[in-house]
Formats: structure tokens, C-alpha cells, sequence
């Protein structure tokens, strides 16, 4: 990869990439009924140097270290947060690309900005140079690794000169958020591999079914991440992990016909709340955790001794 | 004229809908007996079974892509729909037959169960509803 075309690639991403997919939902807030002396305390113990005043759940006020440093010299630690909260607080919208705001921090020159949901106008996270940098890298090392594997691909058609049979092999890709043209192009791959294995087609289908829902997931919700299938003597393995921004609440999302995806995802006849439902049906076991802010791993196993199923 | 549990051929399928053939002109000879029409292709992965027919309004390339998932027998699309380039070359590449008729998709799927072709499924199973 040269120079030129990392940097080519860094500017889409700033463009493509919204303000919500990088910035953090771990906020700390105070109310504007809290003491400055409060204040002091929660800024000590969580280590920042500044929060965003909320009252409900609307943002009303941001304050900070430089605040709190006047009141101490003024005696004044007595005194609300409300009183001495900046009330014009700069924030940046949660569907708002990411270049914005990148010129927002170069404009004013502060550290991070709330962030708040558009038609409501609620703090749903905050955003910090870190954040930027951070969402920025994770997204470049996918982009690479993407590259790198379609680069192995075309010189060498995949596992053509490696023996597999059914408990030595092992297939592996890398999924972009958001690329829906490439879409179940690697699973097609897989099942014409786990065909010429020798698998039953029962047990192949089950498989195929699950990697393109969980690929589908992937590409609609997370960061990107990689989807891997492997067998040993009784079954196959499908592993989905992705770099986040994780499942608040996996027993809603588990539920047949909650979903979260966008309109466009629904356009394409997608997002309406069977795919993770339907890789526990396809698969004998399934494990799913995930953390919020941190990223979801899909561990599916089919076993390969009893050839029944859907 | 009412066939009982036998086997339609998809020439025949196009005759019965005065579909245009996309993809798979070679292939019509082929033999189905079950079919699965849904507009949404999350429930065309939970529920479509393989050598089905698949009706559909959607004409977007991941039709395709998930019909060849599930192996689908044919792609039949309903309301007259043109499909885009990109969704006749991936038909073409995982060579499965795209066909296009004008009848809605009641129409389509009334015309062809009169004519022996059943669901894939008649209900999805207890416990499985939305």
C-alpha cells in the first residue's frame, strides 16, 4: 500500500465514518444541583478534566477544570455546578461525519465535545481527540488486513495447495462495516469448500446460513471484524468477532423481531430482527457475549456427527 | 388444470406467469415442487428451504447472494420488476435462473400453488413468530 493511497484512504473514512461510531457512550455527567466541592471529587476519581452538566436527560451545561480552579481560589466550592457551568455548550450531533468534527476541534481548540441525538437533543456520548484517532485506526488496520487478504487471494485461489479434510482446516476473513458489495462473496467460498470436504449439504447449509447472517450483522452494526471457520473431529466452528460498539442488551437482541438497523438496511430486505435468532436455530450450541464500547463475539457450533437439522 | 403432488417443470412456471427469462435460459428443463415468496430476505433465511422457487419484489444483487445461500432452485420476480446489471451478472456467476413476471405477488403465488407447486412450509413452527 503506498503513502498516497493511506492518506486517500484516511480522508474517506473521516467523510464516511459518523461522529457516533467512534465517540465514547461511557459519559460521566453531573447535575447542576451538584456542589463544585462534588465536582472536585468525581473529576479526582475518574481522572478527566471536565463533564457535561445534564438535567434529565438534556444536556444543559459543560464544566470543567478551569471552573472549578476559579471557585477555589474564590472560596466558592460551595457553589452549584449550575451556577458556574458554561451554559453555551459547543456539541456535535451523532449523525454528523466525522470531518465536521475534526475542523469543531481545530475551531475552538478543546479537548472533547458532547455529543447529542439530533430529533431529541440528548447526551448520547462524548468525543475527544483520542476517540477520533482511535476510530480512525481501527478502521484503517480493517481496511488493510481486507486488502491484504484479497491481495493473497487473487495471486493464490484459497487453500488450493494446503491438504484439508474434515478436522484440519481452517477459513477465515476479514468483513468492512458498512460493504454490503462484497457481501457473502467469502461464504460462497466456504461452501464450496466445505462441500468439496465432503460435508453433508444439511450441515453446510446450516453453516452458510449462520456466517451470512452474522457476516449481515457485521456489516450493518460493527466496525468490522473477521468471521472464522474451523472443524475438529465432531464439529464445525463458526467464530464472529468484531471490533464493536458491542450489544447493550443482548436477551433484547436475541429476541425474534427486535432490531435496531437502519432504513437503508431495511430497503435491502434486511435488519428485521432474525439474524441472531436464526444462527441459535442453525446452530446445536451458540455462545454470544459482548460489551458495550467494546465489540461481540459469536461463538457457533455444529456438530457434525448427526447430519439432521433445518 | 390442477396437477396433484407432481413435479413443474420452471418452462412451465413461465408459461404459467409469462415471465421473462434473465438468467437460465438452459436450466428450465429443472423440476420444482415448492416455493417460498417474502419480501424480506431475513425471512427468507429463516424459513426458505433449498430447490425452492423464491418470489420477490427485491431485485438488489444480495437476492441473489442469499437464494444462493439457501441453494434456491429459481428466482421469480413479482410486480414486474427489471432487475439492475449487477443483480443478472451475479444470477449469471452463481448460475441461478432469474425470471421476471408481471403478476403481483398473490397472483404469482395463487397461479402456481393451483398448478401443484406448495410452500416450502405451511407455517413457521410455534414459538418462531414475531
Amino acid at each position: 500500500m503506498t503513502q498516497d493511497k493511506k492518506i486517500t484512504k484516511t480522508q474517506e473514512l473521516i467523510y464516511s465514518l459518523r461522529v457516533k461510531d467512534v465517540m465514547s457512550t461511557d459519559i460521566v455527567t453531573v447535575s447542576p444541583s451538584n456542589t463544585m466541592n462534588e465536582l472536585k471529587e468525581i473529576l479526582r476519581i475518574r481522572r478527566i478534566s471536565g463533564t457535561p452538566v445534564v438535567e434529565g436527560k438534556q444536556l444543559v451545561g459543560i464544566v470543567g477544570i478551569d471552573d472549578l480552579i476559579r471557585c477555589l481560589s474564590n472560596g466558592e466550592m460551595d457553589a452549584t455546578v449550575g451556577e458556574k457551568m458554561s451554559k453555551k455548550v459547543e456539541t456535535l450531533c451523532a449523525d454528523e461525519p466525522l470531518a465536521n468534527a475534526v475542523n469543531k476541534f481545530e475551531q475552538y481548540g478543546f479537548g472533547r465535545f458532547p455529543v447529542i441525538e439530533r430529533n431529541h437533543g440528548r447526551l448520547i456520548g462524548i468525543l475527544t481527540k483520542g476517540d477520533v484517532v482511535k476510530g480512525l485506526l481501527t478502521r484503517l488496520e480493517i481496511a488493510y488486513h481486507t486488502e491484504e487478504f484479497r491481495y493473497n487471494n487473487s495471486i493464490n485461489p484459497v487453500f488450493d495447495n494446503i491438504a484439508m479434510d474434515k478436522t484440519n482446516f481452517h477459513f477465515q476473513y476479514r468483513v468492512d462495516s458498512r460493504d454490503f458489495n462484497v457481501a457473502g462473496e467469502s461464504i460462497n467460498k466456504l461452501k464450496k469448500i466445505l462441500s468439496q470436504i465432503g460435508f453433508p449439504p444439511q450441515i453446510i447449509r446450516r453453516v452458510t446460513i449462520a456466517a451470512y447472517e452474522a457476516e449481515m450483522n457485521m456489516i450493518i452494526y460493527s466496525y468490522g471484524g473477521h468471521i472464522s471457520v474451523s472443524a475438529d473431529q465432531q464439529h464445525i466452528i463458526l467464530e464472529a468477532c468484531d471490533a464493536g460498539p458491542g450489544i447493550p442488551d443482548i436477551e433484547q437482541a436475541m429476541r425474534q423481531g427486535f432490531s435496531t438497523a437502519p432504513v437503508w438496511v431495511q430497503e435491502l430486505g434486511f435488519g428485521a430482527g432474525m439474524g441472531l435468532p436464526n444462527i441459535n436455530k442453525c446452530a446445536d450450541t451458540m455462545e454470544l457475549k459482548s460489551e458495550a464500547g467494546k465489540g461481540t463475539h459469536i461463538k457457533a457450533v455444529f456438530n457434525t456427527t448427526n447430519g439432521d437439522g433445518v | 388444470m390442477k396437477k396433484k403432488g407432481g413435479n413443474v417443470t420452471l418452462s412451465e412456471v413461465k408459461e404459467i406467469l409469462d415471465a421473462t427469462v434473465f438468467v437460465g435460459e438452459e436450466k428450465l428443463d429443472m423440476e420444482v415442487k415448492t416455493a417460498f415468496s417474502a419480501d424480506l430476505m431475513s425471512d427468507v433465511l429463516a424459513f426458505a428451504k433449498e430447490h425452492s422457487l423464491l418470489l420477490t419484489g427485491l431485485t438488489n444483487p444480495q437476492v441473489v447472494r442469499t437464494s444462493d445461500m439457501l441453494d434456491i432452485a429459481a428466482i421469480i420476480l413479482v410486480r414486474g420488476k427489471t432487475p439492475p446489471e449487477e443483480t443478472i451478472r451475479l444470477a449469471k456467476e452463481l448460475n441461478i435462473p432469474l425470471l421476471s413476471t408481471r403478476y403481483i405477488l398473490f397472483e404469482t403465488s395463487g397461479r402456481l400453488h393451483a398448478r401443484g407447486i406448495v410452500g416450502c412450509i405451511e407455517k413457521v413452527p410455534l414459538g418462531e413468530m414475531t
